[in-house]
């Protein structure tokens, strides 16, 4: 039976260590002809620069083709076609399909659709788990373990769906620890408290974004967008509040380390960058691995 | 009070009684449409009868069916669930009740009822809408596709 990956709780908690592991492999020797001969569709039906440019590479390396496109106006979505019609064409042509998409369920609906493989790239506002799976293996990598993490996640975590589904996976280890500060406006969902709560994780809600952040091992940094807030002085009151500088960094743990999906506008000042702390590049070109670990996972290539 | 029981009998004759078949009761009356599309009961051949706005203290208003002929399978039963999660069934066999069954909310909801979201693919192409009952009182429905959370106050149907 072929293996897809559209949510981050399609995987099991070994299948996310497999990831780990293969990722690691890459890192070590990125290029591997795994994909020789090997065509793989990358179909952005909304474009994403970042992460078609990750898949790409991670496929490049893997030394497979491309097929696709890069934003809507060049396929024939445009012209009417149907989703279903795009995959079943496509799926008789490749082996392996990469797809972003504006609507929400298009991956699960194109997994069902296809008889290849489907990895999503992103479906509007639920699903990003290769976003997920580059952020476990940038935890795993700089703290050596996913399991005891004190998590901080910052700005945005009612809208944020990186933030839902890294919660969802770390929730997964051993005795993980959250900690969400927030504006109240964008506080985390009652479901995936409900979702610690069931599964007797602690967890901490705060405002401020202060010195707690001393406890911290990952501080996981979201954008506050101007977009969330119906009333602009609410905006206008918090815009500064979760802005993380260097300042801050000062007694934080030695090992701990700023994770932020990208693209960054003005929540990570840029004096933190050439903080040690500071791992939000290295976190991206975790992403090249990751994604072509992904990928050997699911094509039983390894 | 003899009038009164007299009252009912009249009532409940109102909608006549059936030699073998399924009766189903406690209908909410603005459901009885929805029920009655929903089970293909507009599709197929058997005498039908129904009463609808009758006298209800617990449903303010509920409505009956009277299906000649028909038996229903519970999976098949159990899609009014959503609509009219009250309903009884009295299966008739020459004249008698034989056999009395409730609906059971089922485990998934196939079709019937549409995504509230949107900007949920299943709103936006021709496909069937499957959601996972993660709660039934209130109805609280995960969508196969977007993974988001359709509410009781939220339901469409198809």
């Amino acid at each position: 039976m072929k293996k897809d990956l559209i949510s981050i709780t399609d995987f099991s908690k070994e299948e996310y260590l497999r990831i780990m592991e293969l990722a690691a492999d890459f890192e070590q020797n990125p290029n591997q002809n795994l994909l020789k001969g090997k065509v793989v569709a990358s179909l952005f039906f909304e474009p994403s620069t970042r992460t078609r440019l990750s898949f790409e590479t991670a496929i490049s390396r893997l030394g497979g083709r491309i097929v696709g496109f890069a934003d809507p106006g060049s396929s024939s979505a445009t012209k009417g076609e149907t989703l279903h019609d795009t995959i079943k064409m496509v799926s008789n042509y490749a082996d392996v399909i990469v797809m972003r998409h504006p609507l929400e369920g298009a991956a699960r609906y194109a997994a069902e659709v296809s008889d290849i493989p489907v990895i999503n790239a992103g479906d509007g506002a639920n699903q990003h788990p290769t976003q997920t799976l580059l952020d476990l293996y940038s935890i795993q990598k700089t703290q050596g373990t996913l399991d005891n993490i004190n998590l901080f996640m910052v700005g945005d975590l009612k809208y944020g769906r990186t933030v839902h589904s890294l919660l969802q996976a770390m929730s997964e280890f051993e005795n993980p620890i959250f900690n969400f500060i927030a504006p109240p406006v964008l506080q985390m969902p009652r479901a995936y408290k409900h979702h610690l709560d069931d599964k007797g994780i602690r967890y901490f809600e705060h405002e401020e974004f202060t010195d707690i952040i001393s406890e911290a091992d990952i501080i996981y940094m979201t954008r506050v967008q101007k977009e969330r807030f119906s009333d602009p002085i609410e905006y206008e009151k918090v815009k500064n509040i979760y802005i993380l500088n260097n300042a801050m960094l000062e007694n934080t743990k030695p090992n701990v380390r700023i994770l932020h999906p990208l693209p960054r506008v003005n929540e990570i000042a840029t004096d933190v960058d050439a903080n040690p702390k500071a791992y939000y590049f290295e976190q991206a070109l975790n992403g090249v691995y990751t994604r072509e670990a992904i990928i050997a996972h699911l094509l039983n290539l390894k | 009070m003899e009038m009164k029981d007299n009252m009912k009998k009249k009532l409940k004759l109102k909608v006549s009684a059936i030699k073998d078949g399924t009766v189903i009761d406690h209908i909410p009356a603005k459901s009885l449409f929805k029920v009655i599309s929903i089970l293909g009961l507009d599709q197929i051949e058997n005498q039908i009868t129904f009463g609808t706005n009758l006298d209800s203290a617990k449903l303010g208003g509920k409505a009956i069916i009277k299906v000649t002929g028909k038996f229903f399978e519970d999976n098949e039963i159990n899609k009014i669930a959503l609509i009219a999660p009250h309903a009884k069934l009295n299966i008739i066999r020459d004249y008698e009740v034989v056999e009395k069954k409730i609906v059971e909310t089922p485990e998934k909801i196939r079709g019937i009822v549409k995504c509230f979201n949107p900007k949920c693919i299943t709103n936006n192409e021709t496909i069937t809408t499957c959601f996972k009952v993660i709660s039934d009182e209130p109805i609280a429905l995960k969508c196969r596709y977007c993974e988001k959370i359709t509410t009781e106050d939220q339901i469409r149907m198809v």
